[in-house]
């Protein structure tokens, strides 16, 4: 049963669904809730490609896999291109005549953590995006690599402590901005690119839709907080997140064919990002006197970041 | 429908254009590649094809050779004919998929144009990347020409996607030396070629609603060595379909190929194991050379590199008559004895007459390996023969500039 059809959040929790809840992904993962919601959002037929990361070891470990759907898992950098070459495979066999259901509706998505979106799969993912294959990609960013222990990925924030980028005496944690993955994507041409956070869970699925409706090449970056590496409490995830999405971290906005720029959430109250970054572990040495002037620099990277999408949701350009 | 491309009974073609022929006969579903020198114009030659509509599946011209190969994986995965083409640095860049693919157990057929790996950088041809591949669960097809680089291509789609075997298989050629060289080939009409060939059998099929598979799951120390050890089992079995493919090759065509090649071997009393275009040098070496000195100098040329043809290389030299033979090997050896020798000394080790074997490593970076050069290392085979032992070092290169090199020698009698 599609999400068009699910009212509430009660309903989407006893959905039919393809993912199954028997995984080794830590509690309070919120890769599973995006994963899970994707999945809900269509009544299509899945063929999903995932990179290696948490979502890959904990949900196809032989002799069992908590997929109900095709999933296929090759390497680290290349769940891109296995989801768009699956995609011409379907083409040259539909125009064949040598597929067993030529008429069932299929939507062909990938996966990857941050890490190889941002970093090792990167050129793999730009590669399927610059060919206009009919799929999408789902980044599922916790902003760290997280399966192997928590180090840093070009997708880490200022100022958070890492394992190969510590805090410490001489060091305030990670020192380089995040790179800003959404307007690369949207700088391929892409038909539809955003980024969504599953506490927003009717705009995510709305914006999961619009990407599997949308013909061509489509990426959605998706923020996945992470209770082990961020250090919260496994409940508080989509508290947590809240005050992401409310401090304005992680804004939610889409970009239709590289320029149509659309913010799909405005936090009626914008909380200041000290009571985000205040939430976690990960964060909590810029508390320290030395290091207030970084959570400055945080806040002042925000109001910059925000004020950049408004003014060019107003150019449109 | 793909278009008709008509061939004649004879044409000249070099090993790219009729590895590209035997592609585009083979009717693949998804090409994915990337071009590199020496094999590029077998991606061009496909590409030529598919703007003429001699094709009819989807060719996707991707970013890398890692790329091609990942896009070969999903493609299989989703349940049709996979192939792609590459050489030296790209086949290295590959490497990491190379292993997927057959872990995966799919039927993808690779072309490699062998090449020298860098540094330094060199476009020529040598084995050194069809001995990267050794170990990757690929077989490993060899071809000697033209001929050989059509036809063993159109066999490699049968032996890899016969449901006993599903692997993956390489088919290599000599850059430049056969890709570039044109020559007469015999090629099948497209309907005879596609119906030896066969249509295409999905397994574990993507695109399969009815049946949700997964690809590629992870296994630890609890199902890994299992795994492992069926892909090797499948892969030492698929000797057997491989001869079955080989001989219904010979009924269609009147071309006769054995995973073990032999020439003038049943009264040699030396022998040159080789691979490559090399072995079409040597065999006009060993004849020349029984004409001109008597010396009786037979050719082993394992036609396929994996599986490793243990069983027929142990055939070929348990012969009372042969005294020494030697192991050409064109790569270089990185610190070991090269592969060929260390693989046929295995071989040689448990038969009966126990021949004398030496090492050459020769053509480097392309060097042209002359029928004189051939001669001279036959020449010195017959001096270890005559004496009982190695009478130079086991391993020397042959045809470097500066002092002569050679490692190791025996004190065995």
């Amino acid at each position: 049963m599609a999400i068009t059809s699910i009212k509430n959040l009660k309903e989407f929790s006893t959905a039919n669904d393809r993912f199954e809840g028997a995984h080794l992904l830590c509690p309070g993962c919120a890769h599973s809730m995006i994963v899970r919601e994707l999945m809900n959002c269509t009544d299509d037929n899945l063929v999903l490609a995932s990179n290696t990361g948490c979502l890959e070891v904990s949900t196809a470990v032989y002799p069992y896999t908590s997929w109900d759907t095709s999933w296929i898992h090759i390497g680290f950098e290349n769940s891109a291109t296995a989801a768009a070459c699956a995609e011409s495979m379907y083409k040259a066999r539909k125009r064949k005549g040598t597929l067993k259901d030529p008429d069932a509706p299929v939507k062909f998505v990938a996966f990857g953590g941050d890490g190889s979106t941002y970093d090792i799969g990167f050129q793999w993912l730009s590669g399927a995006m610059e060919r206009g294959h009919d799929f999408t990609y789902i980044c599922l960013d916790n902003e760290n690599y997280a399966n192997t222990g928590g180090q840093r990925s070009s997708a880490t924030p200022v100022g958070a402590h890492t394992s190969t980028a510590q805090a410490g005496t001489h060091s305030y944690g990670k020192k380089q901005k995040k790179k800003d993955i959404v307007a690369i994507m949207a700088a391929h041409g892409a038909p539809y690119v955003a980024q969504l956070a599953p506490n927003k869970w009717k705009i995510m699925a709305k914006g999961f839709q619009k990407a599997l409706e949308t013909e061509g090449p489509c990426f959605i970056n998706t923020v996945s907080a992470c209770t082990t590496e961020w250090k919260f409490d496994p409940k508080d995830t989509i508290a947590v997140t809240d005050l992401a999405t409310d401090s304005l971290m992680f804004p939610i906005y889409e970009i239709i064919n590289g320029h149509e720029l659309n913010i799909l959430y405005r936090p009626k109250n914008v909380i200041p990002v000290e009571d985000y970054l205040g939430a976690q572990g990960r964060y909590k040495h810029l508390f320290k006197p030395q290091n207030r002037h970084v959570i400055d620099r945080i806040q002042n990277d925000v109001n910059e970041f925000w004020e950049r999408l408004q003014r060019r949701e107003e150019a449109r350009i | 429908m793909a278009e008709k491309f008509e061939l004649n009974e004879v044409e000249v073609w070099d090993g790219n254009y009729a590895a590209s022929q035997a592609l585009r006969q083979a009717q693949i579903d998804v090409v994915a590649a990337y071009p590199i020198t020496p094999s590029t114009p077998i991606v061009e030659n496909y590409g030529a094809y598919q703007a003429n509509g001699y094709v009819d599946g989807e060719f996707v011209m991707v970013e890398s050779e890692h790329a091609a190969m990942s896009g070969c994986i999903g493609a299989a995965a989703a349940g049709g004919r996979v192939a792609t083409a590459t050489s030296s640095q790209g086949f290295a860049l590959m490497a990491e998929v190379l292993y997927q693919a057959s872990g995966m157990r799919l039927p993808i057929v690779l072309t490699v144009v062998n090449r020298a790996l860098a540094s330094p950088l060199n476009v020529r041809g040598d084995h050194s990347d069809m001995y990267l591949g050794r170990d990757s669960g690929w077989i490993q097809l060899d071809c000697f020409n033209s001929q050989e680089a059509y036809d063993l291509a159109l066999c490699a789609f049968r032996i890899g996607e016969h449901l006993d075997v599903r692997l993956p298989v390489m088919v290599h050629q000599d850059g430049f030396t056969t890709s570039h060289k044109a020559q007469n080939v015999r090629p099948l009409q497209d309907e005879v070629a596609y119906k030896f060939v066969g249509d295409y059998v999905p397994v574990d099929d993507m695109l399969d609603f009815t049946r949700p598979v997964t690809h590629g799951a992870q296994t630890e120390e609890d199902w890994h060595y299992e795994h492992k050890a069926k892909q090797h089992k499948a892969l030492m079995d698929s000797r057997k379909v491989i001869d079955e493919v080989l001989n219904e090759f010979k009924e269609l065509t009147g071309r006769e190929y054995k995973r073990v090649e032999s020439y003038m071997m049943e009264d040699a009393e030396v022998a040159m194991v080789l691979l490559g275009s090399s072995v079409e040098t040597a065999k006009l070496a060993a004849k020349q050379l029984r004409e001109e000195t008597g010396l009786k100098v037979g050719i082993v040329s394992p036609r396929c590199f994996r599986p490793f043809p243990y069983d027929l290389i142990r055939e070929e030299l348990d012969r009372e008559n042969l005294k020494a033979v030697v192991c050409m090997d064109k790569s270089a050896p990185g610190g070991a004895m090269g592969a060929l020798f260390n693989e046929v000394s295995a071989a040689a080790y448990s038969t009966k007459a126990r021949p004398i074997i030496t090492n050459y490593i020769y053509g480097l970076g392309g060097r042209d390996f002359s029928i004189d050069e051939a001669k001279r290392i036959m020449t010195e085979q017959k001096a270890h023969a005559d004496a009982g032992y190695i009478t130079t070092n086991i391993q020397q290169f042959s045809g470097v500039r500066g002092p002569k090199l050679g490692f190791f020698d025996t004190r065995r009698g």
